[in-house]
């Protein structure tokens, strides 16, 4: 099976080979950052693409289909578009702060793009606390939203912005005791590690009904947490404009929709590789020959496709049911999933003893 | 390679890519001005006052509640990663701690702070 470490171990060794130790470990650097870059460009403009012509299939439309062959091009045109609007400054906005809010959603969500495992040797950072760090970086995104929505200086902001914290707070809860649960099966926090124990079985499969419990909380509390689907009144149109982001243009609204595109991914990411097995492929115990024909896929295919399958969960969920009130969201969160989830961190954590 | 320094190295990256694109549209994007273009967009009716004024007490609530309950899920992660080791007797101690909190929520639902006013 194709390996990325094959290519990555390449690249040192011809690095090291010509020139000093010091140099080749920054060439080393400067490589991953653009890496890094290229994938998350590439995916966001990947993710519009296919968030768009999914929803036009769910509503018997065509969608994009004139910018090159299927409109696969299309995305790429809006970015060109969006990169030469002009960038408006409002009068009584704060102005620092106003520029700050952008780019915190944005850093936040590239930080978390980091230390995602697309495969053994495609891991940038990969911390003993990974799921910590995941819980920490990404959770600074709600303070860019709150800033952004107050620094504007319009109603319509503050409003979607004090609706989005109280959301993504909330929601956080539920997310992080639900990868609570699989933490304390697997022992560990480090991805690289959760991601090894799932060799022989998938920790879905392997930690009973806490874990299938855990992943369907996790399913609706991540889906929460990127603004998106039955959750999305921080920016429901109808009521506010654009909520948070309305006084936006240019390229610093791009920041918003990039980072609304590539945390859909993220979460994904992160249910695929935590109860999914990241790019482990599907194993059965027993069944020798099924397994060796799976080992045969590699490992960034079994990734992708994992991802994308629960990508395609949160566009399905996303075009299918109508926006929920607020309160019926607190609801959701504080009187249904939160006591589900700690009361299923005790079941785990009797199954594991 | 140690991971503080990938850490940094991907923090660099975003913020080279933050720089990169408002200087991109800084010289690509056309500037223009009139004298409504600053204006805040409340769908073209005049504005009148400011939004920087108290906001409702409900959302606090919330944040408090959530502060609570974010410290726990925070100091219950050590104890998630040696749950297996401790076996039952780091099942019983965690439960009492479980319970308070538990109680603490169940008085905050009784109380109506979990009710949408």
């Amino acid at each position: 099976m194709f390996d990325f470490g094959v290519v990555t171990n390449w690249i040192d060794l011809f690095l090291r080979s010509n020139m000093s130790e010091n140099m080749a470990l920054f060439v080393e650097f400067v490589l991953v950052g653009f890496a890094i870059l290229a994938v998350y460009a590439v995916l966001a403009l990947l993710l519009i693409y296919i968030e768009r012509k999914v929803c036009a299939f769910f509503q018997c439309r065509i969608g994009p289909n004139r910018v090159g062959p299927w409109g696969l091009i299309q995305s790429v045109a809006d970015m060109v578009k969006i990169l030469l609007k002009e960038l408006i400054k409002i009068d009584r906005a704060d102005p620092v702060l106003f520029r700050i809010a952008s780019f915190l959603v944005i850093i936040a969500s590239i930080c978390t793009f980091g230390a995602i495992p697309f495969d053994p040797a495609l891991h940038a950072v990969d911390f003993n606390i990974g799921i910590f760090y995941l819980l920490a970086v990404s959770s600074l995104g709600v303070v860019g939203i709150l800033l952004a929505g107050w620094s504007s200086n319009n109603k319509y902001t503050m409003i979607g912005a004090m609706r989005s914290g109280a959301q993504l707070i909330s929601y956080e809860l539920s997310c992080g005791l639900s990868l609570m649960t699989i933490v304390i099966l697997s022992g560990t926090m480090q991805l690289s590690e959760i991601v090894n124990q799932q060799s022989e079985m998938w920790f879905l499969f392997k930690g009973h009904i806490p874990a299938l419990i855990a992943f369907v909380i996790y399913l609706i509390a991540s889906h929460a947490e990127t603004n998106r689907g039955p959750f999305d009144l921080p920016e429901a149109e109808s009521e506010l404009t654009a909520g948070y982001h309305t006084e936006y243009s240019g390229i610093q609204f791009g920041f918003f929709y990039l980072a609304e595109y590539l945390n859909m991914f993220i979460v994904a990411a992160i249910a695929a590789t935590v109860f999914l097995g990241g790019w482990m492929p599907l194993h059965i115990p027993g069944w020798e020959g099924f397994n060796g024909i799976m080992d045969k896929i590699p490992p960034f295919i079994w990734f992708f496709g994992k991802t994308f399958f629960c990508v395609f969960l949160a566009l399905w969920i996303r075009w299918s049911f109508p926006r929920l009130r607020i309160d019926q969201l607190l609801h959701l969160e504080w009187k249904i999933l939160m006591p589900l989830a700690l009361i299923n961190i005790l079941l785990m954590a009797l199954c594991v003893i | 390679m140690s991971n503080s320094a990938l850490f940094l190295v991907v923090l660099i990256t975003a913020a080279f890519m933050v720089i990169a694109a408002l200087l991109i549209a800084k010289w690509l994007a056309p500037t223009s001005n009139n004298p409504h273009k600053g204006d805040p967009y409340e769908c073209g009716i005049p504005t009148r006052g400011t939004s920087w004024i108290q906001f409702r007490v409900g959302y606090y609530l919330f944040a408090i509640l959530y502060l609570v309950f974010d410290v726990e899920t925070v100091l219950l992660f050590p104890w998630a990663v040696k749950m297996k080791d401790m076996g039952a007797q780091g099942l019983v101690c965690v439960s009492f701690f479980l319970v308070i909190l538990a109680l603490g929520l169940a008085y905050a639902w009784k109380k109506g702070a979990l009710k949408w006013k």
